[in-house]
């Protein structure tokens, strides 16, 4: 079943202060997989992401998306960064960040109008956040949060999403929603890379995983590379989880 | 003077109707653009590019040997701008921290503008007289050119703000998010800060250099109480900052002798004082009255549920219990077990109380949602 490359990187190398951060990644996502980035905590999982995505200035490497240089193919890729880097105190509402999603497409100056507001409105249901649409973003739960942010992501309306740590503090009821949206996107045949702290959940989850630490230790699917070896490699430490098939 | 008379002069008085246009105007933009200071976090970037003009208004007066207001504002330009650049070098190329690179700035600029200001006054020039006004402003010497000054910026600033406002809100909410999407955030920071450094520019004969960043933060502070809304926000610190400037400048006029920037700027004080204590929703005083009401509420539904416990046992659920058995329990007092009496929840006889049909109802409708919160 081998598809066609969603995100092809090459030599990529990000340091901070002469400090490498990530070394030499060579990584290829093939396309309508659900992928988790693991590694421990400075491993770079987030400074991948966010170099893929021309946040960060790698100081070397280049990242293609479908063959072609990310700046060409921005409206293809959706992020949901982590939800901690905003200020939720910001005046405005649940709907408001959503139609965000949506400026992308509409170009500089433009306003959304009828049809930018359905289509959030849509997002915000699939996310089971309909009801909360005029509710100032301060008011909302940790979880809400994160499913806002996902339904902005959402919006764009993207082949390949990108996705920082989405179960960062969120309770199991909207876990097992953001795991199910995850899901119908891979069913959508779209790509998702999401930075994954649980291992545990891992087999569960995903289909496809990459270890990192600064450099990339493995990638492939999970029920052929997620085992002790690995994770061991990765993490540093003698590493034993039970993984269950 | 009565404020009738008072208004009436700002009609018919020349100087005063310029003043307050100009304080006006002054008030409007500086609420305007300084929401967007605040909400990018950078309130005190205004303070160090109001500091840092000084010393350009000294080399121009320098240069040119006279006083001209317009020379005075470029030169003023000029150094805001090249300290707005240095702070920005500081950040991006050491390890300083912005508030470092903030105060280093600041005082570094204000301290060489001083030094040439005291230079200035040595010298046998009798043109000299009133640089110093640019400390603390000097609203009397606005001109009817430097009010259409300000109207003009501040209308091309307000074209600006509503042509790019998608673009300004998405930088101010998520920085990193606004360039996935494509836009130059390099263009949109750029012209959001050379609004706001010409903003502090427009302010400085008016309000003087050491108050100015007040000008810009205090209205916004003040809006950031009273609504959820970016627009309504927005709008509400022009309200609030041209309102500052006709106040100021009204108390300031009506006696002789106060200086009119540090009255507007206390005027915008006020505001904000009054929007922390009174705004419904984040005020202070509501919180405070709303944190009594739950505590009060709490207090109540653990008596009540107390006082179900005990007489659950009881085939008949009104029979009288003392009240003493209730001192053991710290949720009580006299003072709710009377609030539960006039809520018809309990009856009270001499030193016994007694549950009611409908305050028995209500306990265990009480329970009945605590388990069920638990269970979901």
């Amino acid at each position: 079943m081998e598809n066609k490359i969603a995100v092809r990187i090459d030599d990529l190398t990000v340091a901070y202060n002469y400090k490498p951060v990530l070394w030499d990644i060579d990584l290829a996502i093939p396309e309508g997989v659900l992928m988790a980035i693991v590694g421990p905590n400075g491993a770079g999982k987030s400074t991948l992401i966010k170099s893929i995505l021309d946040i960060i200035k790698p100081i070397a490497g280049s990242v293609q998306i479908y063959g072609k240089p990310y700046k060409n193919q921005r409206s293809l890729v959706a992020y949901v960064p982590q939800k901690g880097s905003v200020d939720w105190d910001f005046p405005t509402t649940a709907l408001d960040v959503v139609m965000m999603g949506t400026y992308g497409s509409l170009g500089w100056i433009k306003r959304p109008g009828k049809k930018e507001k359905k289509a959030s409105l849509e997002a915000l249901e699939k996310v089971g956040m309909l009801s909360f649409k005029n509710r100032q973003i301060s008011q909302l739960s940790g979880g809400q949060q994160q499913r806002i942010f996902l339904a902005r992501a959402l919006v764009q309306n993207a082949s390949i999403y990108f996705m920082d740590e989405p179960f960062q503090g969120v309770d199991a009821t909207t876990e097992k929603a953001i795991i199910n949206i995850l899901k119908e996107l891979r069913k959508a045949k779209k790509t998702v890379v999401v930075v994954h702290h649980d291992l545990q959940t891992v087999p569960e989850y995903f289909d496809w995983v990459t270890f990192l630490n600064v450099k990339k230790i493995a990638t492939g699917p999970v029920k052929d590379i997620f085992n002790d070896d690995n994770l061991t490699k990765t993490y540093g430490i003698n590493y034993k989880v039970s993984v269950q098939q | 003077m009565n404020l009738i008379e008072y208004i009436e002069l700002v009609f018919t008085d020349y100087t005063l109707r310029t003043i307050t246009l100009g304080t006006a105007i002054l008030g409007a933009i500086c609420g305007m653009l300084g929401s967007f200071a605040v909400l990018r976090k950078q309130s005190l970037l205004g303070d160090a590019i109001s500091h840092a003009a000084l010393p350009g208004i000294a080399i121009a007066f320098l240069i040119i040997g006279t006083k001209n207001s317009s020379v005075f504002l470029l030169g003023a330009l000029i150094s805001g701008l090249v300290g707005t650049f240095w702070i920005r070098g500081i950040i991006n190329k050491t390890h300083l921290k912005s508030d470092t690179a903030l105060g280093l700035i600041l005082s570094l600029f204000f301290g060489f503008g001083m030094l040439l200001l005291t230079y200035i006054q040595k010298k046998p020039n009798a043109n000299q007289a009133g640089l110093e006004s640019y400390l603390f402003g000097q609203a009397a010497t606005l001109l009817e050119s430097d009010v259409w000054l300000m109207a003009i910026v501040t209308a091309i600033s307000l074209i600006i703000l509503l042509l790019f406002w998608k673009e300004l809100k998405l930088l101010l909410f998520d920085t990193d998010y606004t360039k996935t999407l494509g836009f130059n955030i390099k263009f949109l920071d750029i012209l959001i800060t050379t609004f706001i450094v010409i903003a502090i520019i427009l302010g400085l004969q008016t309000v003087g250099v050491v108050l100015m960043s007040a000008m810009l933060l205090a209205p916004a502070a003040a809006a950031r109480q009273w609504t959820n809304n970016l627009s309504i926000m927005v709008i509400l610190a022009a309200i609030f900052g041209a309102a500052s400037g006709v106040i100021g400048t009204a108390i300031s006029a009506s006696h002789n002798n106060l200086s009119t920037g540090p009255v507007i700027v206390l005027a915008a004080g006020v505001l904000v004082a009054f929007s922390f204590i009174f705004s419904p929703s984040r005020g202070l005083l509501f919180r405070e009255i709303r944190f009594r009401k739950n505590r009060n509420d709490l207090q109540l539904h653990k008596t009540l549920s107390f006082m179900y416990n005990i007489a659950k046992t009881h085939e008949d659920i009104t029979h009288p219990h003392a009240i003493k058995i209730l001192n053991n329990f710290q949720g009580f007092t006299k003072k709710s077990l009377q609030q539960l009496e006039d809520k018809d929840f309990v009856q009270i006889k001499g030193n016994m109380w007694s549950m009611t049909e409908s305050g028995y109802q209500n306990a265990s409708n009480l329970y009945d949602q605590l388990l069920k919160e638990n269970n979901e």
